[in-house]
């Protein structure tokens, strides 16, 4: 059904790279509304604000490695979670997985560009700016008041701490800005991912034949619509209140702590599962490719996926049980938390299908996206464990919480994205990542992902609650605690190994070629890296694996549908 | 699979005619759709907060149904609906009538929101400051009125555009997108005005 084009042979040597003059360089990338570019970029500083971050989950864990520890002083500590946090959510999560949608939509659907260049410029910038002014706060946070430096008012900012009385300075302003901003670019990114997916399809892209990575990208920007948005209106309303004395947060005026955390939790469990579906998106694609097999039940995949963005508005206050809110309350969200895995284990029975009687390859985005399977489902058991109220008031705000949303949060985002950066890094660079230091990142990270994870589990079972500065000896929490801290180090050691890799494959590794993984999706019918304008000629496609059917013309998939 | 050169898969055989949805329309949908999620969050504290102030003014006692520009908001509606038919047509004259209409409509809108206000501030003495009444009011309100004068000012932006002779037939899809949001921020308006007006007092 379709031919090569020997034409696109000449047309590509303009891909050749001269030296040219820095300014020239930065400059182009500043100004560029390339999506791939603004990909790069969105990935990039969220690489930076990783390592950040990371850095303040280390000193954290040293802080809590031994009893009655005075490594950091109390505020410090309050400051470290806090940013630790934020930082991880707004400034890394958000930001890496729009950067591969950015980066990846287009091409997988044969567009050229996205369908608003200039506002996913814009997006970009927001979004940076708003990271930066938030560790801006260790310089400006004093303010007038000489009080605080960063926000320590936690990631989720409870009213009334959050109130000018009881947190003077600007150190909550900066964090309010922050994520206003950033809520601003995520906004604007998925008001163009949604655009570009439902108007600039290539020739043929029916909705039923996008790629699985983009239905999800999809899913998760419409879900960013009406969970985003709430955050940002109870952020302008906490602005008014530190700024111009309103009272919607004011409980001395009549106003409602608990509705701050309505508002919060509106946006903050639909965050889980903005995060999370774009790293499914990322299996759904990997996972067919190793296995040499098309994925197992496309419809019920898809359908699984718009079911979780329903369900998952209908979930938040899985996160307010120990709040009292009556026993009808308590019932609805358990019985919606509980149903959420009904569609989560479509998923994960759907993936074990594609697997089941295929041609395994385990190479390393392979192999952490089989880490990913094992994690992910082990995080979604303890989630219903923690979704049944009675269970929920033992151990809410305890570390098994935080071993809990950790295991989602690394376990499989985490763990998903470094299979992603491995898949597609030889398609934005031309060269393949190492595969022996990748298979050293891959043991190093998960040994002490397990480490760290499994065992932060047990201290929450004892009683431990979260955010503790320091605890005393002698409540069995020593010994966990320490195994907890080495594993960070593991950790640690495996993300240094796969930075260096990212900067030793670009310029040593082996040249890649333009379908280095024998793949199917449109985004490896054009030369690595991709020229700025994408295809040459628009593409046409027949079925959802375009490229099989033109590698294997006597027997393609347009046959069958 | 031996390594081929760029290929990019391209059929020969003809589809039916490949049409794809208006970009502009799609993404004023999901721009609609965000900035109705932060109404409803402001919406959803005004009710909650409905009859919890702890010293007055109430809203029965300083509030009045706002009938003038309710009724010009709602008719600048229609306004723009021809102003886009208009142009659709190729009747520039009548768009530009139609456009300046809005305008001036939706102008005398936020004169009456004003004059509202400077009676609440000034004679009866509720700001935002006195109680929760006075901050879900005016902040829900305001945010409705901010998005007003951002509609009127992409209308006169429209309209300046109009009379410079920039605007053809071509462009009618654009005007369309200018007014679904101008669409919203009535609807926007029906909402408060229930809320506000009518349920809270």
């Amino acid at each position: 059904m379709a031919n090569a084009t020997p034409v696109l042979e000449a047309i590509d040597q303009t891909l050749e790279q001269h030296r040219r003059p820095p300014m020239e360089v930065v400059y182009e990338w500043v100004s560029t509304v390339d999506h791939k570019k603004i990909g790069l970029m969105y990935i990039a500083y969220a690489l930076i604000f990783l390592v950040i971050a990371g850095l303040e989950a280390i000193l954290i864990r040293i802080q809590l490695a031994v009893p009655n520890n005075h490594f950091v002083s109390p505020q410090v500590f309050n400051r470290l979670f806090t940013m630790h946090g934020t930082t991880m959510v707004f400034f890394v999560g958000m930001p890496i997985l729009f950067g591969f949608g950015n980066y990846l939509v287009p091409l997988m659907i044969g567009a050229r560009d996205m369908a608003f260049p200039r506002l996913n410029a814009f997006s970009f910038w927001i979004s940076a700016f708003g990271g930066l002014l938030l560790y801006f706060s260790y310089l400006g946070g004093d303010g007038l008041y000489g009080a605080g430096s960063a926000p320590d008012v936690g990631w989720f900012a409870y009213a009334p701490l959050t109130a000018k009385v009881f947190s003077p300075g600007h150190s909550t302003d900066y964090w309010t800005l922050a994520i206003l901003l950033s809520g601003i670019g995520t906004t604007g990114t998925a008001v163009n991912i949604v655009t570009t997916a439902i108007c600039m399809r290539c020739k043929g892209m029916k909705m039923s034949r996008m790629p699985l990575f983009v239905w999800l990208m999809l899913v998760t920007s419409c879900m960013v619509f009406v969970a985003v948005s709430p955050l940002t209106a109870a952020q302008i309303m906490l602005t008014l209140d530190r700024y111009i004395g309103s009272h919607f947060f004011d409980t001395q005026a009549g106003g409602s702590a608990v509705l701050w955390m309505h508002f919060f939790w509106i946006f903050g469990h639909p965050e889980v599962y903005i995060l999370v579906l774009p790293a499914f998106g990322f299996v759904n694609e990997i996972i067919p490719v190793f296995s040499r097999k098309a994925i197992f039940g496309y419809p019920a995949m898809v359908a699984a996926s718009v079911g979780i963005g329903f369900i998952s508005l209908s979930v938040w206050a899985h996160h307010m049980f120990t709040v009292g809110m009556g026993p009808a309350g308590n019932t609805l969200f358990v019985f919606s938390t509980m149903v959420i895995s009904v569609p989560t284990g479509i998923k994960i029975f759907n993936w074990l299908a594609t697997l089941w009687g295929g041609k395994i390859l385990f190479t390393v985005p392979m192999m952490f996206c089989i880490a990913f399977l094992f994690q992910f489902l082990i995080a979604g058991l303890t989630g219903i464990m923690l979704s049944a109220a009675p269970f929920n008031w033992q151990l809410s705000a305890s570390y098994f919480v935080i071993a809990h949303f950790h295991y989602v949060l690394v376990g499989a985002i985490v763990t998903a994205l470094f299979g992603a950066f491995y898949y597609w890094y030889p398609k934005v660079t031309g060269r393949m990542m190492s595969d022996t230091l990748g298979k050293w990142h891959f043991w190093l990270f998960i040994i002490g992902f397990h480490l760290t994870f499994d065992f932060m589990h047990i201290p929450g079972l004892m009683g431990m609650p979260r955010r503790v500065y320091t605890y005393e000896a002698g409540r069995g929490w020593e010994s966990w605690n320490l195994i907890v801290g080495i594993g960070a180090l593991f950790q640690a050691a495996g993300v240094l190994i796969f930075v260096y890799n990212l900067v030793r494959s670009y310029y040593r590794g082996e040249i890649a070629g333009h379908d280095p993984w024998d793949a199917w999706t449109l985004e490896w019918a054009t030369p690595s890296p991709p020229p700025s304008y994408n295809f040459a000629v628009e593409p046409t496609v027949g079925s959802r694996r375009p490229l099989w059917d033109l590698k294997h013309p006597e027997d393609p998939d347009s046959s069958y549908e | 699979m031996t390594q081929m050169t760029s290929t990019i898969p391209i059929s020969e055989q003809t589809e039916a005619p490949w049409v794809l949805p208006n970009r502009g329309i799609i993404g004023m949908v999901c721009l609609i759709v965000a900035e109705s999620a932060i109404f409803i969050i402001f919406v959803v504290a005004y009710i909650y907060y409905m009859g919890k102030s702890l010293s007055g003014p109430l809203p029965g006692q300083v509030l009045e149904l706002p009938i003038l520009g309710t009724i010009c908001l709602l008719s600048s509606s229609f306004t723009v609906h021809d102003a886009v038919s208009a142009l659709r047509k190729g009747n520039i004259r009548r768009c530009t009538l139609a456009l300046a209409a809005t305008i001036l409509l939706g102008a005398i809108f936020l004169m009456t929101t004003a004059q509202e206000w400077y009676h609440l501030i000034h004679d009866v003495g509720l700001t935002i400051r006195t109680n929760l009444f006075g901050t879900t009011f005016y902040s829900l309100v305001g945010l409705h009125a901010t998005h007003v004068v951002i509609g009127l000012m992409m209308l006169m932006i429209a309209l300046g555009l109009t009379l410079g002779g920039r605007v053809t037939e071509a462009h009618s899809e654009r005007l369309e997108v200018l007014s679904l949001y101008w669409h919203f921020v009535d609807g926007v308006w029906v909402v408060v005005f229930l809320v506000v007006y009518v349920l809270g007092r």
